[in-house]
């Protein structure tokens, strides 16, 4: 192994990936690189397949070709009590939060301690207290799920997701609904993590100012692979026009901000000849 | 026509497929060693909301359906001079028939549609991704317990369905019409018998409990996770375990008393 692997957490090389046979191809050839210990931003359009990504790298769902390698583990070939073995040093924020209906806040937070620790209660109050404090919802922490706000649910959903302080965490969105000050909270917060834990982030998002402060790399996603990397300098300086748009964000220019259709004037006309076919 | 047979195959072929995807649930849901520090408070809280809060609608039908059985029987057996037999006769429908059969129908209806609307929006909600991200099974997690949890509570609520149902028929047929009350219970006794009538009835009542919280959490498990989807489940399940409750009490009743 070459220094250079040795500093990649997760390696992806040559991924073809479709939701299920026939359907529309959501990756062909996708590779990419996760470096350890750092904060990875991942961007691209809506409906590009970013989740899908994340549910790839946790083994959620098979590729169809290519692998996906964990700190040297490649995870599409593990067997299941293999993969749960490596699940433990991930963690997943989803994009809906995805909090425990049937159990408080507190009790969210404490699930996985309790059942990945042989840790006593106390030290699990202490440390579900210390997480729910840094999301800024310790006061919240007997309240049901159904009774938090979005923005409250994904924080404390976030809270969840550092319980067990992991190696790699993967951030689905983690800023959209949030108001300007929880915003600059979370963002502080995903920087601290990795920095005083050496944990490796991924994080998806849209919020392109916020998320170019804090990261070390940032991808960005379009046409079924991956279509520009570096650091947020060099992105920035680039003069490449996609970059450009992305960064930006002009609905006009390389990146189609439309689903696959085609064009709205053919669409249109198309109908009005049918029905004059008919009438 | 063609299209016809075709879309007749791919049903064929769907519904081949759900069974398989569902027989794999089960297998991986129930195989692997136990860990009883663990699942026993899972089970328990289960069984309070598959069985205990089943407990009402299955006393109250109980009751109604003994004293319509009680009244029926007796306007029936007077004719011939046999009401003594009334006893035997409230006691043998319910413990061979009715007691398992309206129990597995109530209870799909009740606690089956319940269980599928569940785990239909927990799997809708990412709740079910999320544990398994957590390195936690859901399988082992949310439907095993469910299953077990349905798997003893049906019997019980047949058994508590038939001793209900039996009192039902002493209210009417006794207190009301005026059966001799020791006649009533003593020929009873003499004529129902533990193997044949008690025990057959506790083991149908154990297939349909199995396939009853089968379909359930198959349904919910495997539902498209859409409003949609889920209500499409939920429905789909009292439809086909109420099928499959009817349908195998047929071919049980042919085994056990054919
Ligand atoms: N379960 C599924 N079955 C079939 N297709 C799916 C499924 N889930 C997602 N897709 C399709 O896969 C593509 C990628 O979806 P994905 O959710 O990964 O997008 P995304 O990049 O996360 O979008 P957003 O930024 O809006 O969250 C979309 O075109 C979507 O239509
Ligand atoms: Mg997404």
């Amino acid at each position: 192994m070459t220094s250079a692997q040795m500093d990649d957490l997760i390696v992806i090389e040559n991924l073809d990936f479709a939701h299920s046979y026939g359907a529309h191809q959501v990756y062909k050839g996708l590779s990419l690189r996760i470096p350890r210990g750092k904060i990875t931003a991942i961007m691209g359009p809506s409906g590009i397949g970013k989740t899908t990504l994340l549910r790839l790298m946790g083994g959620q769902l098979k590729p169809q070709r290519g692998t996906i390698e964990f700190a040297g583990h490649n995870i599409p070939e593990l067997s299941r009590s293999h993969l749960y073995e490596q699940r433990k040093r991930m963690s997943m924020l989803f994009q809906s939060g995805a909090l425990f209906t049937d159990m408080s806040v507190y009790d969210n937070i404490a699930f996985p301690l309790r059942e990945h620790s042989k840790l006593s209660e106390e030290i699990i109050e202490t440390i579900v207290l210390m997480k729910l404090e840094a999301v800024g919802l310790r006061g919240a922490r007997h309240l049901m799920p159904a009774e938090l706000s979005g923005g409250m649910a994904r924080r404390a959903a976030l809270a969840r997701a550092i319980a067990l302080d992991p190696e790699l965490i993967m951030y689905d969105e983690p800023f959209a609904g949030q108001d300007p000050i929880s915003m600059g909270v979370i963002v502080k917060l995903i920087k601290s993590l990795n920095n005083s834990l050496g944990l490796t982030s991924v994080v998806v998002t849209h919020d392109v100012a916020e998320v170019l402060t804090i990261a070390d790399k940032v991808v960005i996603i379009a046409d079924k692979k991956v279509v520009a990397e570096g650091s947020p300098e060099e992105l920035k300086n680039s003069d490449d026009p996609l970059i450009h748009q992305f960064l930006s964000g002009e609905a006009d220019g390389p990146v189609p901000f439309h689903y696959r259709a085609p064009s709205l004037a053919e669409e249109i006309l198309g109908a009005q000849q049918g029905e004059s076919h008919a009438g | 026509m063609l299209d016809r047979i075709a879309g007749l195959g791919k049903a064929v072929l769907d519904s081949i497929a759900g069974a398989g995807q569902a027989m794999v649930m089960l297998l991986r849901a129930l195989i692997g060693k136990p860990q009883l520090r663990k699942s026993w408070p899972l089970l328990m809280q289960q069984m309070y909301s598959v069985g205990v809060l089943s407990l009402i609608i299955i006393v109250v039908s109980g009751l109604f359906i003994g004293m319509v059985l009680g009244l029926q029987g007796y306007t029936i057996l007077v004719d011939f001079g046999a009401e003594q037999s009334l006893g035997p006769m409230v006691a043998l429908s319910l413990l061979r028939e009715l007691g398992p059969v309206v129990t597995a129908l109530l209870f799909a209806g009740r606690a089956g549609s319940a269980l599928t609307a569940e785990i239909g929006l927990m799997k809708a909600t990412e709740q079910l991704s999320s544990l398994e991200m957590m390195a936690v099974d859901p399988l082992r997690r949310v439907i095993s317990p469910r299953f077990w949890a349905g798997f003893y509570s049906m019997p019980l609520l047949a058994l508590i369905f038939s001793a209900v149902g039996i009192y039902g028929g002493y209210l009417v047929g006794v207190r009301w019409l005026g059966v001799d009350d020791g006649a009533f219970w003593s020929v009873m006794q003499a004529n129902v018998e533990w193997g044949q009538d008690i025990l057959n009835g506790i083991i149908k009542s154990l297939v349909f409990a199995f396939v009853v919280t089968w379909i359930a959490l198959h349904k919910g498990y495997h539902c498209v996770p859409t409003s949609v989807g889920i209500s499409r489940a939920t429905t789909s399940t009292v439809v086909t375990a109420s099928l499959a409750v009817l349908g195998l009490d047929f071919v049980l009743t042919a085994l056990m008393f054919g």
